[in-house]
């Protein structure tokens, strides 16, 4: 599927609960993951990217060069995070926005609760890059991209804090 | 079109960036990198600049850069639109103020292959006990294990940090 890359406004809607996983879901979170795939070096890839507005997300940090902890392949539905914990700064590109990468302040850990692609309610603790990944990603269900939460690339991680845009 | 760097140092005071922008804006221009930096109470900033072959720039930047007694100079860019280069190593260094620590630390970390990409230093502390701070980004062009070694061989008297930049890409 082609990605939609900034300035395309589309990347800015809010996306859909998704209410029933039926067949076209189905057939859809397999694209998704095709074209995650065939994205360079891509952990992670949301519905909206692809220019369908449904709240599904795919996370993946299992297979880094550098092993980070990891709940595996993640195909989160409807996720939802619950709690956050402390805050670092990390280094973030995105499929939609080709050739940048900026700094962003996430939460170093998280808890999300989701639905898998069967149907299971998962609630799951996650930290450090896979809780990135999954904040990133969540983040694009809210029409909101890396770049609505960038800090200075000179700027230490406490001088200053970013806020979700009103 | 026709890429150029600029670069632009004077004694800073308000206004300078919007000055300058504004001249080039209103004669066609259009910016793509640029760094600003105030270092003490001295302004610089390089831009690139795109622009129309018969423009000549320095004409253009005269009066501005008399009006606000800037220095400019002006290099073809030969980079044109190239890809961004990732870092994926940030140093971090600090200690008593003394001489030599950047020459040290940077010759040290370019012979283990750091190609460093961005680099700031200031002064802090006390009049009595100033401290050097360093931060960089690069690349570890032989990978992050030959600058862990390399820092191990520096003088004790020197914090280092050496952090991997694993950048996320969703």
């Amino acid at each position: 599927m082609e990605i939609l890359t900034y300035p395309d406004q589309r990347l800015k809607q809010i996306s859909e609960t998704v209410t029933e996983i039926d067949k076209q879901i189905l057939a859809f979170i397999h694209e998704l993951e095709q074209t995650r795939q065939a994205g360079p070096g891509a952990v992670g890839i949301a519905a909206p990217q692809v220019d369908v507005f449904k709240q599904i997300v795919i996370v993946d940090v299992s297979k880094m060069k550098k092993p980070v902890d990891n709940h595996g392949h993640m195909i989160m539905i409807n996720p939802e995070i619950t709690e956050w914990d402390g805050m670092n700064m990390g280094r973030e590109g995105c499929l939609s926005v080709p050739d940048f990468t900026g700094n962003v302040i996430r939460a170093e850990k998280i808890k999300v609760k989701y639905t898998d692609e069967t149907g299971n309610k998962h609630e799951i603790e996650s930290s450090g890059f896979e809780a990135r990944a999954i904040q990133h990603e969540i983040d694009h269900l809210d029409g909101l991209l890396f770049l609505d939460r960038l800090v200075s690339r000179r700027s230490d991680l406490f001088k200053r804090k970013t806020y979700k845009k009103q | 079109m026709k890429w150029s760097v600029l670069t632009l140092v004077g004694e800073d005071k308000p206004g300078i960036v919007a000055a300058v922008t504004q001249v080039l804006f209103e004669r066609g221009c259009v910016l793509a990198q640029a760094s600003m930096m105030r270092l003490g109470s001295n302004f610089s900033i390089m831009l690139r600049v795109s622009h129309s072959p018969d423009l000549d720039l320095r004409q253009v930047l005269t009066e501005v850069c008399k009006n606000l007694n800037l220095h400019l100079h002006i290099d073809e860019d030969a980079s044109k639109k190239t890809p961004a280069l990732d870092p994926d190593v940030q140093v971090t260094v600090y200690g008593a103020d003394r001489s030599g620590i950047v020459a040290q630390v940077t010759s040290v970390l370019a012979q283990a292959g750091l190609n460093i990409i961005d680099l700031e230093t200031d002064v802090g502390g006390s009049n009595e006990h100033p401290i050097y701070i360093m931060t960089m980004e690069g690349v570890a062009s032989n990978g992050i294990e030959p600058l862990r070694e390399a820092i191990q061989t520096l003088d004790t008297d020197i914090e280092i940090n050496l952090d991997e930049i694993n950048t996320l890409r969703g």
